[in-house]
């Protein structure tokens, strides 16, 4: 790692990653990474495709396991935990997927409603009405409620699955690729929800993207992995003044 | 070639350790007291009700041709008469059971592998654990307990409409009155023949659960999955079956059904 670290030592660390190494058969997928996530911040990591970006995160909510290192969320270390440990950890943990990966047999308002029946286990509908709504009417969408999630737009899904996620208040928020395949508009708006979310909940995020506005905008420290590895570190302005052209190439 | 036997027989035990920690998984999430009742009612509706016209126009059908391809033999040795018993006994304790086993593998199995498989390929299972939801418990255990309940119900009705095809059929070629049918066919049916046959449908609505979830459950990635994962449910599904039927025979013999 060629650039300065930028961190607030002062903050207590949420997620640390110490030497994680993870393969798929031959495929070294993750070399030896580390980091650390302090509370409150929103960690942006970019970096090509196929360099295992999503493979970290999904290390950290333990849908896949690590070969080799240290994953510890909220001090305890995942791929020890008991299936019971690792299902109270994952409410704190949000995780909003590249496809928003909605129930599609579902309507919104079922969707919703889901996480708070089989995870918070509320039965008083009354509640349960009040969370939905005042969580869609966070995420713009309140006339959504009684849509099929085959009738929304891409945003739409995504905005609805950041609502998912977001309803159970988690304290930490993993977004793969949130505004991927949207236009620059959705785009821009997704990237101030997040924003809004760290405001309103004080959320610590990893923000997986392409997406250099998305960055800029949501972006307190940047991470850039190649093949496997942090090959950088900084804020968005350090890391375009990198004397390294192809962490310079990212921001172009 | 010995490298890729080796590899061969690596898989399989690779393959029976993942279905043994699947089975395990469902298992242990039966007891739990947070059981799924409404997604099982669910399923039921659509294992059962959905699967019934299916269903019952085979058994009917089955009833129906046996009868007619009955009928010249036996007239030749002057055993009319003996129709209603062949077809019954023959209905009750092998066809309906096997053939409707087998149907419910290609229309259930398939689907819930389809299903699940799709779920899988679009991360909402993913989603659903990540969420720190069981989906076992929603997905799997509902699934599977629907199955091996709904079978043996869908096996009974198809016996009864195999009969009612027989006596239909039957009835083509000359007449004869309900009462006397369904007297002669239940006069040689005993306990003994229906209880194991309805036995043995548990364990085929068993296996066609188990297997489209476990395929479903754990399809690769892409559409491409799906298929082949819906497409393997079926063929890995009616295996069971058979396998089951050549032990259930065996067993029933040996215990004097």
């Amino acid at each position: 790692m060629d650039e300065q670290i930028h961190t607030d030592t002062n903050k207590e660390a949420v997620i640390k990653l110490e030497h994680l190494k993870k393969s798929f058969g031959s495929n070294e997928v993750l070399r030896d990474i580390s980091m650390e996530l302090r509370k409150g911040e929103n960690l942006v990591v970019m970096g090509r495709s196929g360099t295992g970006k999503s493979v970290a995160i999904k290390c950290i909510v333990g849908l896949l396991c690590q070969d080799e290192g240290s994953l510890r969320v909220f001090g305890e270390e995942v791929d020890t935990l008991s299936e019971e440990e690792l299902r109270k950890l994952r409410i704190r943990i949000g995780f909003l997927f590249q496809s928003g990966a909605l129930y599609d047999s579902m309507t919104v308002r079922e969707n919703l409603e889901f996480p708070l029946r089989k995870v918070l286990h509320l039965n008083d509908q009354k509640d349960i009405d009040e969370r939905v709504t005042e969580i869609l009417e966070g995420v713009g969408l309140p006339d959504a409620i009684d849509k099929m999630p085959s009738e929304l737009s891409g945003g739409m899904r995504k905005r609805i699955g950041l609502a998912r996620t977001m309803i159970l208040k988690p304290e930490i928020m993993l977004y793969d690729e949130p505004t991927t395949g949207l236009d620059p508009i959705t785009s821009r708006e997704i990237s101030e929800l997040i924003l809004s979310m760290q405001e309103r909940y004080q959320v610590s995020s990893i923000i997986i993207t392409h997406d250099i506005a998305c960055a800029k905008a949501t972006a307190n420290r940047v991470l850039v992995m190649d093949k496997g590895t942090f090959v950088a570190e900084g804020t968005i302005d350090e890391l375009e003044k990198s004397d390294n052209e192809f962490i310079r190439s990212f921001f172009k | 070639m010995l490298q890729a036997f080796t590899i061969s027989i690596k898989r399989v035990f690779e393959e029976a350790g993942d279905q043994f920690y699947f089975a395990a998984r469902f298992f242990r999430n039966i007891f739990r007291l947070d059981f799924e009742w409404n997604e099982f009612i669910r399923q039921c509706y659509l294992v059962g009700y959905k699967s019934f016209p299916l269903v019952g126009i085979t058994g009917f059908i089955v009833g129906f041709v046996m009868t007619l391809q009955a009928q010249p033999t036996m007239k030749a040795f002057g055993a009319e008469s003996f129709i209603p018993k062949m077809v019954s006994i023959s209905i009750i304790r092998e066809i309906c059971p096997v053939i409707i086993a087998l149907i419910c593998a290609g229309k259930i199995s398939s689907g819930v592998g389809a299903e699940l498989g799709s779920m899988k390929v679009t991360e909402q299972i993913d989603a659903m654990e990540v969420s720190g939801a069981n989906p076992v418990q929603y997905l799997v255990v509902t699934r599977i307990l629907a199955c091996t309940i709904m079978v043996p119900l869908l096996t009974l009705m198809a016996d009864a409409l195999g009969l009612a095809g027989s006596y239909v059929g039957i009835n083509i070629n000359g007449i004869v009155t309900p009462i006397l049918f369904f007297h002669k066919a239940f006069s040689s049916v005993e306990f003994g023949d229906l209880l194991p046959a309805v036995f043995k449908t548990v364990f085929f609505g068993f296996a066609i659960g188990f297997v489209g979830c476990y395929k479903g459950y754990n399809t690769g990635r892409g559409t491409e999955s799906v298929g082949l994962a819906a497409n393997s449910a079926v063929v890995s599904a009616s295996l069971w079956i058979i396998v089951i039927d050549a032990i259930a025979v065996q067993l029933t013999s040996a215990l004097g059904f």
